[in-house]
């Protein structure tokens, strides 16, 4: 496998968001993800979870629900505006405000047709849902206080709205309230507080389901309006609450970070009266769950800790395999740090600021090196305006930095002399450079070429612009457009060495080649059912290595327009069982200029070199033989090893990047530094301590 | 010929009580009035409002391993042995009424009332011990008016079963059996003759044990409760599918569950372990428990009364608590402790002559042999006993009591299996106020190792106490007036450290006047004045370690016996300061009654023990019996009589006066008895069943008048007169009670006709001022005329005659009491049992 100098980074401290809100979308199996910095992010349920679409968040924009209609998808958030979200070029499609005060809740009705929130001054106002817009239609009847959750009767003829100390059952024809079930308040010292429900699930059988912050669940009748049975979950609040597609399975998520399962169970077997009943409790999380969504096989959850937990229900798997493994996903699935690799300078994307680091050296020999000189921070750049960025880049001369937020793109040039850093802002929209066209005002992703000559920048309708920079000013080339195809946004670029080929990854799971001399497009790969998570172009061979949400890999040939021999090899011979059964998707694909037969590729766990010249394993061999190599001889060695040499030292890998000098960068972000950063969790009595 | 009958006449080794009463969960009768529990042969019977043992059900010829109510009668009760039969009881009157014998070794029943006619047991079907395998058999039992049948027609219901048998319990109505092994949850629906099997991982991340511990289905839900190794309770829901089944989870145990148990209506779920705290679950409310906490000793089984009035938890410190369905202790039923071992020596408390020994963690109890009964607990320790594995926590190892009961010496210990010993000694003195022993001086560093041994003096004078510890030394602590403190308590201080050439002391003994100490060192036996505290002899007779030392008594106070290691029995003359004899046995227990000479040594040779009986002044045995028990006897007491008896027989009079009580590795605790005690104790639990058993029911009022004026007439009318009668009318009343419940016709047939003849009865006492005089065979005698519907005349005629009667039959009369006699009047047993 060879040896490295590896540079552990561990100074980028990244923070993820918490979660705030989750949608689940039957029919496309999509899970939105609203998070408390106001970005909402797609996966994919049955592509392995893969982040598909993140669509960043703004200053002072925090969302409060999130719901799909059709495929169209909605948030709500306390600065009193209903987004809709243009989800094809992922970004905001417009904003309206609901004149309520801040929104609490939304939800739309399943056939599509209406939606409503629930506001801080006590209405729940219905909205129409046309084609391109949403139009308010009325109010129903008003309350005293906040209306803090609803939910429809699947028929769409009824609303449940959870208040404080209360729950109203409106009538949406008319607009009355038919029912109000007063919620009990806590005993004892919090009889004060008032009980807030924070949660409600309407079933089609008439069953309302609540949660409120005593720490119940309770059901109740909507005929006679009175409970039916309660559940005392926990000592401090029931968040979130989500029942399966058919009904016969409740998760609710508490603010000790426990998901507790309800089933709907027939006390006698082979009879037809059931009843809900406690059964499973999953302890995945160590903060307050905010949302919970039971989809067909799993229950998903999110919370303060920022992790989405995917837990699979075991008895719904038909088959178990690596799709139906528990799930924590903490990290997104895109880079958020770019290196120029010829200057040693790392750029860290922040959700506000970007950061320039220069990379420490070092000397002497060991396991462990004597650091010369530390690791420098060069940059502090804010963003300016209220969005966050989107996406970044660092040219691998290191002399410039680009990124863009949903509304600009901007382009900076550093100079780097004798400790004094300039940069000198190179504004798209700058008055010198306004004759370029509007589109390249916003980019969904942004590569250098190699030589730093020129900028790629993806943009809408699945386009690639190309802009070529030099210190004398930025001049726009052209736009590389696919011959055919969806319009998906681009969310992977990938530049060739010699400068000649440049390819871009939809989330269609289309893979554009263009030919950069004639800027034309070359070919398109064949579509592949899973995504790409990662792809590079080879410097020697120009093959494009393609990584997938389902581990897959496929390397293509550019110029022969097919899958190479050793990718069909790969096909037809199959990938280990231990390979395909991970967890996180691979990030990055590199190459060793050295030694050209060397993949390298890395995912949150581990850091891997392929050897193509090798023979593949098969599900028998041993997959991690690294120990089981060092034992033997060199000669035994030979017949032992096989292609997928995996070093696992690293944990909580963000970023790998092999550097000119032979020496790995790897940029980690040990969990235990997020919890410690995170608010300190309620406190429970543990046992024996 | 005489020889052969003292032979059988007296050599009974009997075990005396002190067994196990929790190897079993206990039951409770329907009418909640009796507890009934397995303890070795015997089957005992207990009340729940008094505690107190009634009766025993004997007949067993081993252990007993299982007993369940008959669901077709709740009178009768089953119960199966380890020697292969299954015997149906009585267990009210302590009837045997069938014995089923099965065949093979029995450990566990279960019965349903849907099964009727079927048992299922619990068999061993080794062929060899090593191999463990149960199987879950249903028995099928023969309809057969015998007494005694085999019962042949089995069919295994599952060949792999855990050996626990709270690991399996019967579902709704009987519809399923569950049962577990290890990891493997199985449930056995009968309709379908099908089994749904899950099965839980070994371990899990977390590090849990999810092996199973037990089991309790649900009375009327779909719902089996299962309890873990890791302290889990899990819910199973939905078994019917092999899919889709689904469980919850508690936790509250740190330890294994060892037991659950539903409440028969199903509102709640008792679970018990370890931490001997009981735990009702609310069902279906999730966490919602209650506790009641410090039981003492971990809680092996919980059963409830079918009622659900009352709780029986048995705990692992030999003990049956009675608790009522709103948490309140109300009775405990105590065995004799014998925890894992008994540390201390069996002693005699001087006061009341009841056994001493350590029991319950931390304490020493007092046991009355007599009444098989435990007395009370002294806290030693004196420090809250953590019930969790693992844990060194102090232990009452050694005890001793002065000659006249009134002082005790306690060490305690901790930290035996660490290096870090820690040991007390402790001196308590009796208080005559209190009636109970109270804590004098603590000695926290008596010695600088273990402690060995310890004895008092045993001079009426003075009181001394000598400790021999491993630090090879022997120290005398006596009681003085300390000057410095000048208070009127007096506490013990050290008052002479005594060695021998640096080498370890074995035992110490004084002589039965105290004015010698014996101490041996090894080989060597020092004999010391305690008066000056010279060393007056050596004694010596290699090769072999001294063991056991004792003083002869009496007439043979001049003899110092000694066992050593090398199977040496040695007896010294003390005068002459010589060797009397010796003999080749290995001896592990040398006892010296305190009340004659005698001497009982158990020796232990060939995988049994035998017991001899010797004067120390002749070295020809007085009695020997070999083969005792098949264990090493370590621990042995000589208990005194209260009243000496007065047996002749030369080999029975070291009986006499003190009685043997030993103590086996098994903690069986045997003795020998003599016939004669035998039937005292038989008539003095009989007496105490006519007492208890009997509620106070309208029938009981009827026959207690009767009762009472029986022995009235008993006491009045001359031994020799009426004889005929007397006979009859008790006769007639056995008849009626002794009838066995299973050959009455149902209960509602009969009711009505009982309550109307009552009704009659009672008018008729009202109208008839002579019927309060009347004896109480009439007044059976016309209840039951009435019933039969009798026409008035005749009775008002025999009504009439009553005066006449007690004195003499007329011929009409004589004929109608015959006839009152053959009716069957078997069925009012059943109503006076069946009364609540």
């Amino acid at each position: 496998m060879g040896e490295f100098k590896v540079h552990r980074v561990r100074f980028f401290d990244y923070m993820p968001s918490g979660i705030r809100a989750l949608a689940f979308n039957q029919d496309t199996e999509r899970m939105a993800v609203a998070r408390m910095d106001g970005s909402v992010e797609v996966f994919h349920c049955s592509d392995r979870f893969f982040q598909e679409k993140i669509i960043p968040g703004r200053e002072q924009f925090g969302i409060e629900g999130l719901s799909w209609v059709g495929e169209r998808l909605f948030s709500a958030g306390l600065n009193g505006g209903i987004t809709e979200y243009d989800l094809t070029n992922q970004k905001v499609k417009y904003t309206i405000d609901a004149y309520g005060g801040p929104i609490w809740t939304i939800a739309g009705n399943q056939q599509g047709t209406h939606l409503a929130v629930g506001c801080e001054d006590g209405t729940v106002k219905l909205f129409e849902v046309n084609e391109d817009n949403i139009q308010f239609e009325r109010n129903l009847d008003r309350q005293k206080s906040r209306i803090v959750s609803l939910s429809w009767h699947p028929s769409g003829s009824k609303i449940a709205a959870g208040m404080m100390d209360m729950i109203q059952v409106f009538n949406v024809e008319t607009g009355h309230s038919m029912h109000r079930m007063l919620a009990d308040r806590g005993v004892g010292t919090s009889r004060s507080k008032e009980c807030v429900v924070w949660s409600v699930v309407y079933l089609s059988d008439g069953t309302i389901i609540t949660g409120d912050s005593v720490g119940m669940v309770k059901l109740w009748d909507d005929q006679t309006g009175t409970l039916i049975k309660s559940h005392n979950v926990t000592k401090c609040d029931v968040l979130a609450l989500s029942v399966s597609q058919n009904e016969d399975s409740l998760v609710a998520g508490t603010s000790e970070g426990i998901v507790v399962q309800f089933q709907f169970v027939s006390m006698v077997l082979g009879k037809d009266d059931k009843e809900w009943v406690r059964t499973r409790t999953f302890r995945n999380h160590t903060h307050d769950i905010r949302a919970v969504a039971e989809i067909t096989t799993a229950v998903v959850s999110g919370g303060m800790d920022a992790q989405l937990v995917v837990r699979p229900l075991l008895d719904k798997i038909e088959e178990r395999s690596a799709a139906s493994a528990l799930r924590k996903i903490h990290f997104p699935h895109r880079r958020l740090v770019a290196c120029a690799r010829k200057s040693g300078l790392m750029l860290f994307q922040y959700p506000g600021h970007l950061e320039l680091w220069r990379l420490g050296e070092s000397e002497g020999k060991g396991s462990s090196l004597f650091v010369k000189r530390n690791p420098e921070k060069l940059l502090h750049l804010k963003v300016k305006g209220e969005d966050h960025i989107r996406c970044s880049a660092v040219s691998p001369c290191g002399e410039w930095i680009v990124y863009s937020t949903a509304s600009t793109l901007r382009l900076y040039r550093l100079h780097c002399d004798n400790n004094n850093i300039k940069l000198h802002e190179n504004t798209l929209h700058g008055p010198e450079i306004s004759k370029l066209p509007k589109v390249l005002s916003s980019a969904n992703q942004l590569c250098f070429s190699s030589d730093s000559s020129h900028l790629f920048s993806a943009s809408a309708q699945s386009s690639v612009h190309l802009v070529s920079i030099s210190q004398s000013g930025c001049k726009f080339v052209g736009t590389l457009k696919p011959k055919s195809g969806s319009h998906q946004a681009i969310h992977l670029l990938a530049a060739s060495e010699d400068g000649k080929w440049v390819a871009s990854a939809n989330s269609d799971h289309e893979v554009h080649i263009y030919n950069l001399q004639t800027r034309k497009a070359h070919c398109t790969v064949p579509i592949y059912s899973s995504a790409v998570t990662a792809m590079g172009i080879h410097p020697a061979t120009n093959c494009l290595f393609m990584m997938h949400a389902d581990q897959q890999m496929f390397e293509y040939s550019i110029e022969q327009k097919q899958y190479t021999d050793w990718s069909r090899t790969v096909q037809r011979k199959g990938l280990h069982r231990l390979w395909v059964e991970r967890d996180t998707p691979c990030l990055n694909v590199m190459f060793n200029p050295q030694n050209p037969s060397h993949v390298i590729l890395h995912d949150m766990y581990m850091l891997c070199i392929i050897d193509q010249s090798l023979p593949l394993p098969d599900d028998k061999t041993q997959f991690y033989n690294q120990l089981t190599l060092k034992s033997l001889t060199e000669e035994q060695r030979k017949s032992h090893s096989h292609a997928f040499k995996v070093c696992k030292t690293f944990k909580d890998i963000l970023c790998v990047e092999l550097m000119p000098d032979q020496s790995l960068v790897v940029v980690e972000r040990p969990l235990e530094d997020i919890a410690t950063q995170l608010p300190a969790p309620i406190k429970q009595k543990k046992f024996a301590t | 010929m005489l020889y052969i009958y003292i032979y059988i006449y007296i050599y009974n080794i009997v075990r005396c009580g002190g067994s196990k009463v929790n190897l079993r969960p206990p039951i409770i009768s329907t009418d909640s009035r009796f507890l009934l529990c397995a303890s070795g042969d015997l089957v005992k019977v207990y009340s729940t409002r008094t505690e107190e043992w009634l009766h025993s059900l004997q007949g067993h010829t081993n252990q007993v391993t299982g007993i369940a109510l008959n669901p077709a009668n709740h009178l009768q009760v089953y119960s199966c042995s380890v020697d292969g039969t299954v015997k149906l009881w009585d267990f009210i009157d302590g009837i045997l009424i069938k014995t089923f014998i099965i065949g093979y070794p029995l450990f566990a029943i279960y019965v349903s009332e849907k099964h009727e006619g079927v048992l299922f047991l619990h068999v061993s079907m080794a062929t060899d011990s090593k191999n463990e395998c149960f199987q879950l058999v249903a028995v099928h039992l023969p309809k057969s008016a015998e007494q005694e049948v085999e019962a042949k027609e089995m069919s295994v219901v599952s060949s792999h079963i855990s050996s626990n048998p709270s690991c399996t319990a019967f579902g709704r109505g009987g519809e399923y059996i569950a049962f577990a092994r290890h990891l493997q949850l199985n449930v056995y629906f009968f309709r379908k003759q099908k089994t749904c099997s899950f099965s839980l991982k070994a371990t899990d991340k977390k590090g849990a044990k999810n092996a199973f511990t037990c089991i309790a289905c649900h009375p009327t839900d779909d719902c089996i409760a299962t309890g873990h190794e890791d302290g889990k309770i899990r819910l199973w829901r939905n078994f019917i599918h092999k899919k889709e089944y689904t469980y919850s989870t508690q936790h509250w145990h740190h330890n294994a569950v060892n037991t659950l148990c539903f409440t028969p209506e199903g509102t709640h779920l008792l679970s018990g372990g370890i931490e001997s705290v009981l735990v009702q679950w609310q069902y279906g409310a999730g966490n919602r428990k209650e506790f009641l906490p410090r039981l003492g000793g971990s809680i092996l089984h919980i059963s409830v009364s079918s009622d659900g009035q009352l709780f029986c938890t048995s705990h692992s410190d030999n003990k049956i608590t009675v608790i009522e369905s709103s948490f309140k202790v109300c009775g405990v039923i105590q065995g004799l402790v014998k925890g894992d071992g008994v540390l201390t020596d069996l002693m005699i408390d001087p006061r009341s002559k009841a056994l001493v020994l350590n029991g319950k963690p931390g304490h020493l109890q007092f046991y009355s042999l007599l009444r098989d009964k435990h007395l009370y607990n002294l806290d030693i320790v004196q420090q809250e006993y953590i019930y969790e594995a693992g844990l060194d926590q102090f232990e009452v190892v050694k005890a001793a009591f002065d000659i006249k009961g009134s002082w005790l010496a306690t060490v305690e210990e901790r930290g035996q299996k660490s290096s870090d010993l820690e040991f007390f000694l402790k001196l308590w003195a009796f208080d005559e106020r209190t009636q109970s022993f109270v804590l004098n001086t603590t000695i926290t560093a008596a010695h600088t190792d273990r402690i060995i041994s310890m004895c008092f003096s045993s001079s009426k004078e003075t009181t001394m106490l000598v400790t021999i510890a491993e630090d090879g030394q022997f120290k005398a602590w006596c009681q003085g007036a300390d000057a410095d403190t000048q208070q009127d308590q007096n506490f013990w201080s050290c008052d002479f450290v005594g060695s021998y050439h640096n080498l370890k002391p074995t035992n110490c003994s004084f002589s039965a006047d105290s004015s010698l100490l014996a101490v041996s060192f090894q080989e060597v036996i020092t004999i010391w004045s305690p008066e000056t505290w010279e060393m007056l002899t050596t004694l010596c007779q290699p090769p072999g370690v001294i063991r056991d030392l004792c003083f002869g008594r009496l007439s043979c106070s001049k003899y110092l016996l000694g066992t050593t290691t090398r199977n040496l029995l040695c007896c010294w003359n003390l005068l002459t300061c010589a060797l009397e004899w010796s003999s080749s046995v290995e001896v592990s227990k040398l006892q010296p009654d305190p009340l004659s000479e005698n001497v009982a040594a158990f020796s232990y040779q060939s995988k049994h023990t035998d017991v001899f009986v010797f004067k120390p002044s002749e070295p020809r045995p007085l009695f020997t019996n070999k083969n005792v028990c098949s264990e090493k006897v370590h621990r042995a007491v000589f208990v005194p009589r209260e009243e000496p008896l007065n047996n002749c027989d030369e080999s029975s009079q070291w009986l006499n006066r003190s009685q043997l009580y030993f103590l086996t590795q098994n903690m069986d605790l045997l003795t020998f008895s003599t016939a004669t005690e035998e039937d005292r104790i038989l008539s003095s639990s009989k007496q105490l069943v006519i007492d208890d058993s009997v509620a106070v029911t309208p029938f009981y009022l009827l026959l207690g008048k009767h009762g009472q004026q029986q022995q009235k007439l008993n006491t009045q009318s001359h031994p020799a007169a009426d004889k005929p009668q007397q006979p009859q009318g008790s006769v007639t009343i056995k008849e009626l009670l002794h009838t066995p419940a299973h050959v009455l016709p149902a209960a509602s047939v009969l009711c009505s006709m009982f309550v109307n003849s009552l009704l009659i009865s009672n008018t008729g006492v009202q109208q008839d001022p002579l019927r309060e005089e009347m004896d109480s065979e009439k007044e059976e005698e016309d209840s039951e005329e009435e019933m039969e519907a009798c026409d008035s005349q005749q009775e008002l005629r025999v009504q009439g005659s009553v005066d006449e009667v007690t004195l003499k039959l007329s011929k009409a009369q004589e004929r109608e009491l015959k006839r009152v006699r053959k009716t069957d009047f078997s069925w009012m047993a059943g109503l006076i049992d069946s009364k609540p």
